[in-house]
């Protein structure tokens, strides 16, 4: 497979999970969730400072459809992870081939 | 979705401390990444990042009312190398703090620790360990991938326990959270195992060569110096 292809593919399957599949997401409380509750970790926890950010938990505000909202808010996270991720990377990048690549 | 620790569960002082420990180590993977990113690597670091983010989102059932998610460590540092993935797991952590409320804001050096640090530390440690005893096979690395996700999991509970002895807020006995911790995240480390090995095998069937951490696996062995009788 050419390098460009690869590199489409991986990002559509990335926007893939995330912006559709994630609506099939267990919603159970995930490991650490669970214990914190069942021991009592969790006592004393503080709710999010952003908890009231337009992204907060994973949702768009202002979008009612829990699908649409779930997974717009995951396209964006896909998207602006790429774009922070990549951007760091490109700059630290050598810029002559990889020895042994 | 992902839920990590939130504010509240481990004190000012240890959130603190870890917040220190977590710049430090990611000062330390920019330099080292510098090595493993060139023109062909750095957009499939970025890529892999987002991958990292989106299978997060993917929580699955892994006992009654519970569920794992992708912590993603192994998978980034086989695939980008140890040093890029540790800044990938980061930045999907950082991202995640500031932009969908995931992650306290003052625990994002304990994340960043048990998720990034530790994964990659043990999983692609074992990984790499293990390459070095399989044969140089496709399937012995997705192998490998698989051992060091599966061990990963629990290694970043373990540490978490740890850090809740230092500075948890609440008096919970040690042995009880590292009990239910370690036990709970055995079940996780199977998911993250299974992602893991399916992405790994992907990848190196269609593009071996992009493979960080299996890099010379297609290749005959290693050309040495040989007298010239051809």
């Amino acid at each position: 497979m050419k390098n460009k292809r690869f590199l489409v593919v991986f990002l559509l399957v990335s926007l893939a999970l995330a912006g559709v599949v994630s609506y099939y997401a267990s919603s159970s409380p995930d490991g650490l969730e669970k214990v914190a509750a069942d021991k009592g970790i969790s006592a004393k926890e503080k709710d999010h400072s952003l908890k009231d950010s337009p992204f907060a938990d994973y949702g768009v505000k202002g979008v009612g459809n829990g699908r649409l909202s779930g997974g717009l808010a995951g396209i964006a996270g896909v998207g602006v992870v790429l774009l922070v991720g990549g951007g760091a990377f490109w700059l630290l990048r050598r810029r002559a081939p990889a020895r042994d690549a | 979705m992902g839920v990590h620790v939130p504010d509240g569960f481990i004190d000012a002082p240890v959130s603190a401390g870890a917040g220190v420990v977590a710049v430090a180590g990611v000062a330390l993977a920019l330099r080292g990444a510098r090595r493993e990113l060139d023109d062909r690597t750095a957009p499939l670091a970025g890529l892999t990042a987002a991958f990292v983010f989106a299978a997060q989102m993917l929580n699955f059932p892994v006992a009654a009312g519970t569920s794992g998610h992708l912590l993603g460590g192994t998978l980034a540092a086989i695939l980008v190398g140890p040093w890029t993935g540790v800044l990938c797991v980061s930045v999907v952590l950082l991202v995640q703090g500031l932009l969908f409320a995931d992650g306290g804001l003052t625990a994002l050096g304990v994340n960043i620790i048990n998720m990034a640090f530790v994964t990659v530390l043990v999983g692609y440690g074992l990984f790499r360990l293990l390459l070095r005893v399989l044969p140089r096979t496709r399937a012995a690395a997705a192998g490998a991938a698989f051992a060091g996700a599966v061990v990963s999991v629990p290694a970043a509970a373990v540490v978490f326990t740890g850090i809740y002895a230092l500075g948890g807020t609440t008096d919970v006995s040690i042995g009880k959270v590292a009990a239910a911790m370690i036990g709970v995240h055995v079940l996780i480390g199977i998911g993250e195992a299974l992602i893991t090995a399916l992405t790994v095998s992907s990848v190196l069937a269609v593009r071996p060569d992009l493979v960080y951490g299996a890099r010379g696996l297609a290749k005959p062995l290693e050309l040495r110096p040989e007298p010239a009788t051809v």
